[in-house]
């Protein structure tokens, strides 16, 4: 059982308790590394220019294939994975799932919801747009939507995602889209000049 | 008469297939058949006493078409959704079996799946389900490898492919109706509609709704839907159930997630002398506004704790028109089972090393 006293803390429940509202358990499936979401609804605020820098920068990634084949694509996974986490986690509050699919889902991360969607909101959403699990967090789902508006391709929200594979957790998912990219620009080349 | 729904050899036999039908279940042809379907919610007991499932089942006997057999709802720890759906079908009742994706993950889910169909379940409802906080265990593991879309994407993947998720084949597809939920009463409003067609793309052939109090809001939902098309490709049950009395309304509304509770509806109720009647009454004139917005095509009664009044609700709102759901399914393995019943009593012996030897010239 968890504990019958609340602690003050991630979404600082006690202080929701003395209100009267629901509150959960004390208790998240997902962890918080920080008690406040300003960058991570910074960055969906700004969905439209991370898609474009993303778009630019994946083009810079694939320029440089060469680079990482002749490194080895296994020896950069370990220093790419520590920047990638970084620069992630900091701007979207990354959960490193390895599939990123921040560009279907206006730039916020589906990982940081607690029942970890990937295909839209669950029925619990609380009126004022918060988590059902974590009060105090904006869904993760209702930023995403607010984020998909202002991106040009914001209706890649509408795909249905495949269910994560968990044997890529932790590792670069942007060495994975640039190396899938560069095999199909090469199947391609391959299919022309036969 | 023999009933439509009913072989007519007899109605001890199983269901002929229907030309289109993805499953053999008296859902799936009322619905195609354009006739108002109800659904209900069994409560599932906390017991390991099969006879408390079949009391709680009796009182719906004629009155709904399906019953939703809830797979632990607000996580709370109950009888299983597939041992309910077991104790149903062998019992000739037609359960909709949830799978909720919050306590089993990809492999356990596949095999529930194949279980169930094998029991003879014939609707399959994909559910997220609720977080591990809200219910009675709050420190369990929250599972949720798959969620209520791909989980919709996996069970069709093997009912129309015949393959599990890995790919690997099946030599019997479940045949199944599949459905999923939807909630028009929770932000973010405008995308629930793209979330319908979503679960569609991915599968659903049958929604229920989370509970319906606000119909000018419903409507607006169902405006879009219509706009989109949805309600020709996807069967709208719309979610209802009477309020006990004022304090539960307010109680629910603050404290079970997703279900929202206008302020118009809680000041009826307590303005009210028998908070009761006037709960079921409410339920009663809601479900007379919504059978008439085009695209609903049932109502689901959730009646938790009230189970008695399911039958009185859908009698009084008149939703049948004078139809009579069927009571009792005929299993397809019911003959088979007869059959060994009868053999031991028979008392037939059974010669082991025949059998042996008989295995060992015809191996699998």
């Amino acid at each position: 059982m968890a504990d019958a006293v609340q602690k003050p803390g991630n979404a600082a429940p006690a202080k929701k308790a003395a209100t009267g509202a629901f509150t959960p358990a004390g208790v998240s499936p997902s962890r918080r590394a920080r008690h406040k979401y300003t960058v991570r609804l910074w960055a969906v605020r700004h969905s439209r220019f991370f898609e474009w820098f993303y778009h630019r920068f994946a083009q810079g990634f694939l320029l440089l294939h060469p680079v990482w084949k002749l490194l080895g694509y296994q020896r950069v996974e370990r220093p790419i994975t520590f920047v990638e986490r970084h620069v992630k986690g900091f701007l979207f509050d990354c959960r490193m799932c390895g599939q990123c699919a921040l560009s279907s889902t206006g730039m916020s991360c589906p990982m940081n919801c607690p029942k970890q969607l990937r295909n839209g909101p669950c029925g619990g959403v609380r009126a004022n747009g918060n988590c059902e699990v974590e009060p105090d967090m904006p869904c993760v789902w209702v930023q995403a939507w607010k984020g998909s508006q202002n991106m040009a391709k914001g209706d890649a929200i509408m795909n249905v995602q495949k269910p994560v594979n968990q044997s890529l957790r932790e590792t670069s998912s942007w060495l994975r889209v640039t190396a899938e990219a560069a095999a199909a620009r090469e199947a391609a080349a391959a299919g022309k000049d036969a | 008469m023999a009933h439509i729904d009913e072989n007519p050899l007899g109605p001890h036999l199983p269901l002929d297939p229907l030309p289109g039908h993805s499953s053999l279940g008296r859902l799936e042809r009322v619905l195609r058949r354009g006739e108002f379907a109800v659904t209900t919610e069994l409560n599932p007991p906390d017991s390991a006493n099969p006879e408390d499932v079949y009391e709680r089942a009796a009182v719906f006997d004629g009155w709904v078409d399906g019953i939703n057999a809830v797979d632990a709802s607000g996580a709370n720890c109950h009888m299983s959704s597939v041992g309910i759906c077991a104790l149903l079908t062998r019992m000739g009742y037609a359960p909709i079996m949830q799978i909720a994706c919050r306590d089993k993950n990809r492999i356990a889910i596949q095999g529930d799946v194949l279980g169930g169909a094998a029991m003879g379940v014939c609707n399959i409802m994909c559910l997220t389900g609720d977080g591990v906080q809200a219910g009675d265990q709050p420190g369990a593991k929250p599972v949720f490898d798959l969620d209520c879309m791909s989980l919709l994407e996996t069970v069709r993947i093997m009912r129309d492919n015949s393959k599990f998720l890995s790919g690997r084949k099946l030599t019997t597809p479940p045949k199944v109706f599949l459905g999923a939920a939807i909630n028009p009463f929770a932000p973010p409003y405008d995308f629930r509609p793209y979330r319908l067609a979503k679960k569609i793309e991915a599968g659903a052939q049958f929604v229920q709704s989370q509970y319906c109090f606000d119909v000018p809001m419903f409507r607006e939902y169902m405006k879009k839907v219509r706009d989109l098309g949805l309600n020709e490709k996807c069967y709208i049950l719309v979610g209802v159930g009477p309020m006990a009395s004022a304090k539960t309304a307010k109680w629910i509304r603050s404290n079970v997630p997703g279900i929202h509770i206008p302020d118009s509806v809680i000041a009826r109720l307590e303005g009210a002398q028998d908070q009761k009647k006037e709960g079921k009454q409410l339920c009663i004139d809601i479900i007379n506004e919504v059978k008439e917005i085009e695209g609903v095509s049932g109502i689901h009664v959730m009646a938790y704790r009230q189970e008695e009044y399911v039958a009185e609700i859908v009698h009084d709102s008149g939703v049948l028109k004078g139809r009579q759901p069927w009571k009792r399914e005929p299993n397809p393995v019911d003959q088979l089972v007869a059959e060994r019943i009868e053999r031991t009593r028979q008392g037939v012996e059974q010669n082991q090393q025949q059998m042996a030897e008989t295995a060992a010239h015809h191996p699998h």
